[in-house]
């Protein structure tokens, strides 16, 4: 599973990928990979009243890579709840992030792996 | 051109109800030919505001269900899917049907049947709107809300205590719905003390999971002038997307959906901001009317919490909002909330508000979808 940010023709970014770019309307033709790369806090929350196979509490942050200048956000579980808007953290690798099983989308339609943040 | 009108308002009681979908729909939708004196086999387009009967009851069909039920036979039949925003899609469907001449009589009946499952089911239910990379997080539209607040309250520099102000008005306009979940007003303490749920927002700053079901019926003004006594005129209806995935968003903090909707809409109607005298705001969670407040026009940006703050906003205040109790108190089954705000605005217009009455000429109602995704918004007014 990857990180990655997305950019068409026109060099705009997004995360996740699109079919087209949402500015633009181009296909997007490069990634960049994020997961080396560190971030800031937008915003975030814990979240505690979570819906079956999520942890509980589930802090989840906003955050902001900056690539060649670019701002692209992604969203994404915290590794702890001390954390404050503006923080730099980075990508840590978790296998499965809910249980794939018990909630109501199909298991099979998507990934259950990624990244969470973790403060530098 | 002939204008659209609505002849016709109902509303089932919201809360924990022991009916389901199809009793939920059928009531709303015969108090409300009851109400106009229309026979449902005069019906030309029936259509049903309705998130997730298949997910949350494994009912489907649920239009034509309610075709057969009413005794509305014959009649051409859409459900409409805009997820929270349902209603207010419903709406804009139903305004379209007659507005091209398809329909010369339209029923629109919003419901949803959520209470059987547990709080976390419904959740999941609803956070199944969510992108796979939200989702496979956890990402609930609640901590969506959460994220948006401490954005809010750090760019505007706003106390956590204006968005507790917001339930408590809420509340207080509540008690006096004899439809809403919740008739009980709650101080700020009650508020401020309740739960964490998503951090910094609490139990209190969140609308419950509810059963219910409300009814409009439209047809031209032409018609309306005819079979009606009361009637209130749609003069702007329009609807709008942002992006799906919450965090592609430049400004966290505002909702182009509401924008662009209400542009739309006050365009239509050559109404403005200033001309509305009464709105019906998506209260989900507290943040959004905030956000609604100020994506709408009615205060800059960063400023919506003042007018809370200052009383603009109360039942006796400049500009009222919620007046029913909005989905904070009055409960928030889904596919019915966007025809209940049209309901307590036709209320207000015609005059037969009760106690909530305030003083309105033009009325707005906001409906959100997902966390923005999808909204819409109607300007109705008084018959001249």
């Amino acid at each position: 599973m990857s990180l990655e940010a997305h950019r068409c023709a026109e060099g705009h970014l997004t995360y996740p990928a699109h079919p087209r770019c949402p500015t633009c309307g181009e296909p997007q033709v490069e990634t960049v990979d994020l997961t080396e790369r560190t971030a800031t806090v937008v915003t975030w929350t814990v979240s505690t009243a979570t819906p079956p196979g999520v942890r509980e509490p589930n802090p989840l942050a906003i955050v902001e890579f900056e690539v060649d200048g670019q701002p692209v956000r992604a969203i994404g579980g915290l590794t702890t709840d001390r954390v404050e808007t503006g923080d730099e953290v980075r990508p840590v690798y978790v296998e499965t992030l809910r249980d794939p099983d018990a909630g109501i989308r199909a298991a099979e339609s998507q990934s259950w792996d990624g990244y969470r943040f973790e403060p530098v | 051109m002939d204008r659209v009108a609505i002849i016709g308002a109902s509303m089932t009681r919201f809360g924990r109800r022991d009916a389901w979908i199809r009793d939920l729909l059928a009531e709303a939708g015969t108090a409300c030919l009851e109400a106009a004196g229309v026979a449902a086999a005069d019906l030309d387009h029936l259509y049903v505001s309705n998130m997730a009967s298949g997910e949350f009851e494994g009912q489907t069909g649920v239009m034509n269900a309610l075709a057969h039920d009413l005794g509305a036979l014959g009649a051409y039949t859409q459900r409409v899917d805009q997820t929270s925003a349902s209603g207010g899609a419903g709406l804009y469907a139903a305004w379209q049907s007659v507005a091209s001449g398809a329909s010369e009589l339209t029923l629109l009946v919003g419901g949803e049947k959520m209470t059987h499952v547990s709080t976390a089911e419904a959740t999941d239910v609803i956070a199944s709107l969510t992108h796979p990379v939200e989702y496979k997080h956890g990402v609930t539209l609640p901590s969506f809300a959460g994220l948006t607040a401490r954005a809010y309250l750090e760019a505007y520099d706003a106390p956590r205590e204006s968005l507790a102000k917001v339930a408590v008005k809420n509340h207080r306009n509540g008690v006096d719905n004899p439809h809403a979940q919740f008739r009980k007003a709650v101080d700020l303490e009650t508020v401020m003390s309740s739960p964490v749920i998503a951090d910094p927002l609490r139990l209190y700053d969140f609308c419950p999971i509810t059963d219910g079901s409300a009814a409009l019926l439209l047809c031209p003004e032409s018609v309306a002038a005819e079979r009606a006594d009361d009637y209130v005129v749609v003069t702007g209806v329009a609807g709008a997307t942002d992006t799906h995935v919450v965090h592609e968003r430049a400004d966290p903090t505002t909702m182009m959906g509401v924008v662009r909707s209400s542009r739309r809409a006050y365009d239509m109607a050559g109404r403005g901001p200033d001309d509305v005298d009464v709105a019906e705001l998506h209260d989900m969670f507290t943040i959004l009317e905030f956000l609604q407040s100020e994506d709408l026009g009615f205060f800059e940006k960063g400023a919506g919490w003042r007018a809370v703050e200052d009383g603009v906003t109360d039942r006796d205040g400049e500009l009222p909002i919620n007046t029913s109790g909005g989905l904070k108190s009055k409960g928030h089954p889904l596919g019915a909330s966007g025809v209940a705000q049209v309901y307590e605005l036709y209320q207000q217009l015609t005059g037969n508000a009760g106690p909530r009455q305030v003083d309105a000429e033009v009325g707005l109602a906001c409906n959100v979808g997902g966390f923005g995704n999808c909204v819409t918004t109607t300007i109705l007014e008084a018959a001249a």
